[in-house]
């Protein structure tokens, strides 16, 4: 066929640019391990991360599926209540929240001088300890992870159908029988899938555990792999530990690929559907309640970030030159990461496209499209610890800081361009394929008329959120940057590391309106272009 | 005379601007086959009778006792829908036996009350299979056989056999229509098929935008209508004019 | 056109002569905060040296060394200053640092010093600093402190990114010997947290989040003279109290050697050395005479103060800090 075969070169050039960079990376690692030094590296320090690393997130997958299951179920109970639109939406925040700019809420909320020991302390009760440590990391984790979870359950109550809860309703089904027979096994073919995905998540937590880890026994292996190059130039252990992350990342990955069945659909739509169990006053109650929790477990930390933002010295730090450079550093930053996710994610998607719909190479082409996914396994830090040792002795790596971060991050987010990319490109393949060869519409031309306009719409939504979840990421700046070349994110990790909380606050709450405000823009500016 | 199996009285429901108004009368032991067009209220009629949904006034009565403010397990009324009648992880055997006890503590008394109706829908030995190993007409029956236990005077099916062939259609109306009177049933069955209603029907009803245009012994109503929604209902090509 | 040509290369010329006349000094970040030493320093020195001071500050002086190797010489910096006796045969050893070729150097330290490396900026002794309201028995030895814990309630920093808490780690190995780890697996029980850097560690003591904290004997001098509060104490102990001393030197990779090399004379007068006492609330080097605080001369002295060889630190550090990662994380 006329115009397919330069297709395949995309992916090709792609491929090299992500998994390839992976692949270069751990390369660059392994090459830099000298070997014979195994039993100095695993020793009761690299035992002592890993078992921490395991059990901070074996801790926070148990607790935020045992509090999303109910919470889901509530919502699943009450398809229609004002503002049911809303709690689906705040629970969509955490999602694209940076997660230093989370950290914060946490600590004013939770910490020693937070919002709940004030209020503890003017009821005359003892206060929290200090969240510091194991506690910090889990209340942190569980605010990411159980609205994640949540809006990964829905799907599963969504999808029992109207008649089965006629059904219910009919046999005189009362709250427990209808969990057992109608609501487990829904949930048990998902839950597995979502627990591996919230372990591997929150095993590979970097930001969170960095900034309320609290000291050498409370590290994950990122956060050790980042002390180990960053702080203590040990390569050797540092490429040790990146080396133990991607194994087990690879396992659980594995795993999860091959078993996990759930699907990340609009949740929440609130199909309207009458349950017999939900007319009862008690239950009416205790879902309120539950929801309620929900509510103020994802929205006290979001709350902390805007009400201490706005009563702190907001003249005062804005008035600084140094946030608003480190503000422009953050957009440039997530500009660049943006720009390189939608390039490599619809280079792949593109080529997997081709292979898919038009070679009938259907598996290599999931394969391409998961090794585009491969920053699940390769996390941000190790792929970030590859580059350094890569770079390192040949160019000035912290010259590069800007550039670098943009790159890791865009890698990051090349998942989130094809999953929106991907199903139109292979849409209009199926569709439109042979009108275009009987039209003699092909290369440019078919770009600019057919999949152009078809793609502007999602490909605007994917970098907008590249762009955002850039602007706000530490890990990659923490590994490249220097205080010189700040950017918002790492302002803000500084100021909370010296407890300068006025400041952090007011920083935290820039941050979020940027990355809002990046993300705003650009959507916004792909829907205008799409219409015109 | 003695008092009606079901009886919907002028029954009113609302939902989103159109309305339902109907009066209906089936009486004990009747087969009655509700058609009409696709959105003229059929399944809503059967929901409202069935308690998935409540009247804004009216009243509905089984055997001449008012249900109309029970739930729906309170109401000696079964449903069978036309898909999703049986949870999907559990036995033939288990779905049956939910209609005995809705937490599945079953008794071995239970248990053989359960075998026996799968016996009278010819299924004794699919006893343990799961819905998924079961055809869409074995399904069906299973399902029919959990209405059976379940010992309630009226039963409602809203397009239970519109999946599937003409042959294996017709034997299954064979069979509820056989079940119903050795069981003494009332029966109100939605179809789209006159043929069906032809097959087993005493009674037909037409319903057309929220209302029952017209009830009566099923031949007369379908050999010759002079109703002309009715007509264009049957014979959509025909256009008798304006009325 | 070529007045444009003569524009252009003026302005080009000034951007540069700009530039060579900026001196990148890389230290740690209480140094330079606005109630640091750093801006008074700067001000001293820019009088004199008609040049700008870049300061460059990491979290804590012992991420300085990790800095240069990550760097490997590509970087900007001309002078590090935070370094430490304890860190100076590695800096030596790897190349980082030049001899400053200043002969005429005098100092008032507790030793005695000639290197043609590392100029002292200030000396001090670790100690551990308690708040009296909180805790009324302190610790009386370094041995209370190991065995004496009942709850976390001591702050330390990480030895391998801060200076204080390398000390501590030394301090210990010098007390304990081979047994340190044991004490350390004691120590650790009694440990709230572990920060990267000093400024946080005594941020969050002074936030009230534990009432030990690991500083130096002449921190409480800051709140006696500033604050007028004394409420904040060291605790001294019988076995005696490591010593730092903190150091200056040339970067390899400098292009600034001659500013550098001023900066370093500059340190040993008495322009830099006012800033010290109640900036970065240290010993001075040389005699400041009636410029010392007296709050200075009444500060407790240690017993006995404690210096390992710098050679003995430079070759064991990694392997200790090994040691200490493995029984400070405590199981
Ligand atoms: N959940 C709902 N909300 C609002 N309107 C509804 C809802 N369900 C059905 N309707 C409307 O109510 C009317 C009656 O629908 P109903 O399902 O009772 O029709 P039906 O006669 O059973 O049609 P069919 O033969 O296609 O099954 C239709 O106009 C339909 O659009
Ligand atoms: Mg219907």
């Amino acid at each position: 066929m006329v115009g397919l075969r330069p297709l395949l070169w995309p992916g090709v050039a792609a491929l090299i640019a992500s998994p390839g960079l992976a692949v270069l990376a751990l390369v660059a690692l392994l090459d830099a391990a000298p070997p014979g030094e195994t039993e100095r590296l695993l020793d009761r320090y690299a035992l002592h991360v890993l078992g921490f690393t395991v059990l901070q997130a074996t801790l926070s997958t148990i607790l935020s599926l045992v509090f999303a299951v109910p919470l889901a179920r509530a919502l699943a109970r009450r398809p229609v209540f004002p503002g049911r639109g809303i709690v689906i939406r705040l629970f969509g925040i955490p999602l694209v929240l940076p997660a230093i700019v989370a950290v914060f809420g946490v600590v004013a909320v939770w910490g020693q001088n937070g919002a709940v020991n004030a209020a503890l302390g003017k009821a005359g009760v003892a206060g929290l300890g200090p969240i510091y440590g194991l506690e910090g990391i889990l209340i942190a984790h569980t605010f990411f992870n159980i609205p994640l979870a949540v809006r990964l359950l829905l799907p599963a109550w969504e999808s029992i159908p109207g008649e089965t809860w006629r059904l219910a309703a009919q046999l005189g089904m009362t709250s427990w029988p209808i969990f057992r027979l109608i609501e487990w096994p829904r949930l048990a073919e998902v839950l597995p899938g979502i627990a591996m995905l919230v372990f591997l998540l929150t095993f590979s937590s970097f930001t969170v555990v960095l900034a309320l880890g609290g000291g050498p026994g409370a590290a994950t292996l990122e956060v050790a792999i980042y002390q180990a190059l960053r702080l203590d130039f040990d390569i050797v252990r540092a490429v040790f530990l990146a080396l133990l992350q991607v194994v087990i990342c690879a396992t659980v990955a594995i795993v999860l690929f091959r078993f996990a069945r759930f699907s990340w659909s609009e949740a929440g739509a609130g199909r309207i559907t009458m349950r017999p169990d939900s007319l009862g006053r008690p239950g009416r109650i205790g879902d309120a309640l539950v929801i309620a929790a929900g509510i103020f477990w994802v929205g006290a930390p979001l709350a902390g970030v805007a009400l201490s933002g706005l009563n702190g010295p907001l003249a005062e730090v804005l008035a600084r030159q140094d946030v608003w450079l480190a503000a422009l550093r953050s957009v440039l930053v997530g500009l660049g990461a943006g720009v390189v996710a939608v390039m490599v994610g619809l280079l792949l998607g593109a080529t997997s496209c081709d292979l898919a719909m038009r070679r009938h190479r259907r598996r290599l082409a999931d394969v391409l499209e998961i090794a585009g996914s491969q920053t699940l396994i390769v996390s941000p830090v190790v792929l970030g610890a590859g580059l350094f040792v890569l770079l390192l002795g040949h160019v000035r790596v912290f010259d590069w800081a800007l550039p670098l971060a943009a790159l890791v991050n865009g890698l990051v987010s090349v998942p989130y361009v094809l999953r929106l990319v991907s199903p139109v490109l292979r849409r209009t393949a199926a569709h439109h394929d042979r009108l275009c060869a009987s039209l003699g519409l092909a290369g440019i031309r078919r770009i600019v008329w057919l999949e152009g306009p078809l793609v502007l719409r999602p490909l605007a939504t994917a970098l907008a959120l590249a762009t955002a979840l850039a602007a706000g990421d530490l890990t990659a700046i923490a590994l490249f940057g220097t205080e010189r070349e700040a950017t918002l994110a790492l302002l803000l990790y500084r100021a909370l590391g010296s407890y300068r909380m006025d400041e952090a606050a007011v920083i935290a709450l820039l941050l979020v309106v940027v990355c809002l405000a990046i993300f705003v823009a650009i959507e916004g500016l792909g829907r205008v272009v799409a219409r015109a | 005379m003695s008092s009606p199996g079901l009886e919907l009285d002028g029954i009113v429901f609302r939902q989103g601007g159109w309305t339902l108004a109907a009066d209906l009368v089936v009486r004990r032991g009747e087969l009655l086959a509700l058609i009409g067009a696709s959105g003229a209220g059929k399944s809503t009629l059967l929901s409202l009778a069935a308690g998935f949904e409540r009247p804004l006034s009216g009243r509905i009565l089984v055997n001449g006792r008012a249900v109309t403010d029970l739930p729906p397990a309170s109401r000696p009324i079964t449903t069978l829908f036309q898909e999703h009648n049986l949870f999907a992880h559990l036995s033939a055997l288990d779905n049956v036996a939910l209609g005995l006890d809705p937490g599945l503590r079953l008794t071995a008394a239970d248990r053989r009350t359960a075998q026996e109706a799968l016996s009278r829908v010819e299924l004794e030995t699919m006893a343990h299979r799961r819905p998924g190993k079961l055809s869409g007409g074995e399904r069906q029956r299973v399902a029919i056989a959990r209405a059976l236990v379940m010992k309630r005077p009226v039963l409602l099916l809203d397009e239970p056999f519109a999946a599937l062939g003409p042959a294996l259609r017709r034997a299954m109306l064979d069979l509820v229509s056989r079940l119903a009177r050795e069981s003494g049933l009332t029966v109100v069955m939605v179809s789209h098929d006159p043929a069906d209603a032809r097959r087993i029907a005493d009674t037909v009803a037409f319903m057309d935008d929220g209302r029952i245009l017209l009830t009566g012994p099923t031949d007369s109503v379908l050999d010759s209508p002079v109703l002309p929604e009715l007509v264009r209902y049957l014979d959509p090509d025909s256009d008798p004019g304006p009325p | 056109m070529s007045r444009t040509v003569t524009f252009l290369s003026a302005a080009l010329l000034t951007i540069l002569s700009a530039r060579a006349d900026t001196l990148d000094v890389y230290t740690y970040e209480s140094f330079v905060s606005e109630w640091g030493p750093g801006p008074q320093i700067e001000e001293a020195f820019e009088a004199r040296c008609d040049c700008t001071v870049r300061w460059t500050a990491v979290d804590d002086a012992a991420i300085l060394l990790s800095r240069l190797r990550l760097e490997g010489g590509g970087g900007d910096a001309d002078v590090v200053l935070g370094l430490d006796t304890n860190l100076m045969a590695e800096t030596l050893d790897l190349g980082l640092v030049r001899q400053h070729g200043l002969e005429d150097l005098e100092f008032d330290l507790p030793v005695s010093w000639s290197d043609p490396v590392f100029v002292p900026f200030d000396y001090g002794y670790f100690a551990v600093i308690y708040d009296d309201e909180a805790l009324p028995q302190p610790p009386a030895s370094l041995a209370d402190l190991v065995t004496g814990g009942s709850g976390a309630d001591l702050i330390i920093q990480d030895p391998r990114t801060s200076t204080p808490g390398l000390g501590l780690m030394l301090w210990m190995k010098a007390v304990y010997g081979d047994s340190a780890a044991d004490a350390w697996r004691s120590l650790s029980s009694r440990v709230l947290t572990v920060t990267a850097g000093w400024s946080e560690a005594y941020g969050l003591f002074l936030e009230g989040e534990a009432p030990m904290v690991l500083s130096y004997t002449t921190s409480p001098a800051y709140h006696q003279l500033v604050e007028g509060e004394t409420r904040y104490r060291a605790a001294m102990f019988e076995e005696g109290h490591y010593m730092q001393i903190e150091v200056a030197a040339m970067v390899e990779g400098t292009d600034q050697e001659d500013l550098a090399r001023d900066f370093l004379r500059f340190i040993a007068t008495p322009g830099f050395q006012g800033a010290i006492p109640t900036g970065n609330w240290m010993y001075p080097v040389i005699d400041l005479g009636d410029d010392l605080p007296d709050v200075f001369r009444e500060l407790p002295a240690p017993a006995v103060s404690l210096l390992l060889p710098p050679k003995d630190v430079g070759a064991m550090r990694r392997q200790w800090i090994d040691e200490w990662l493995e029984a400070a994380i405590g199981e």
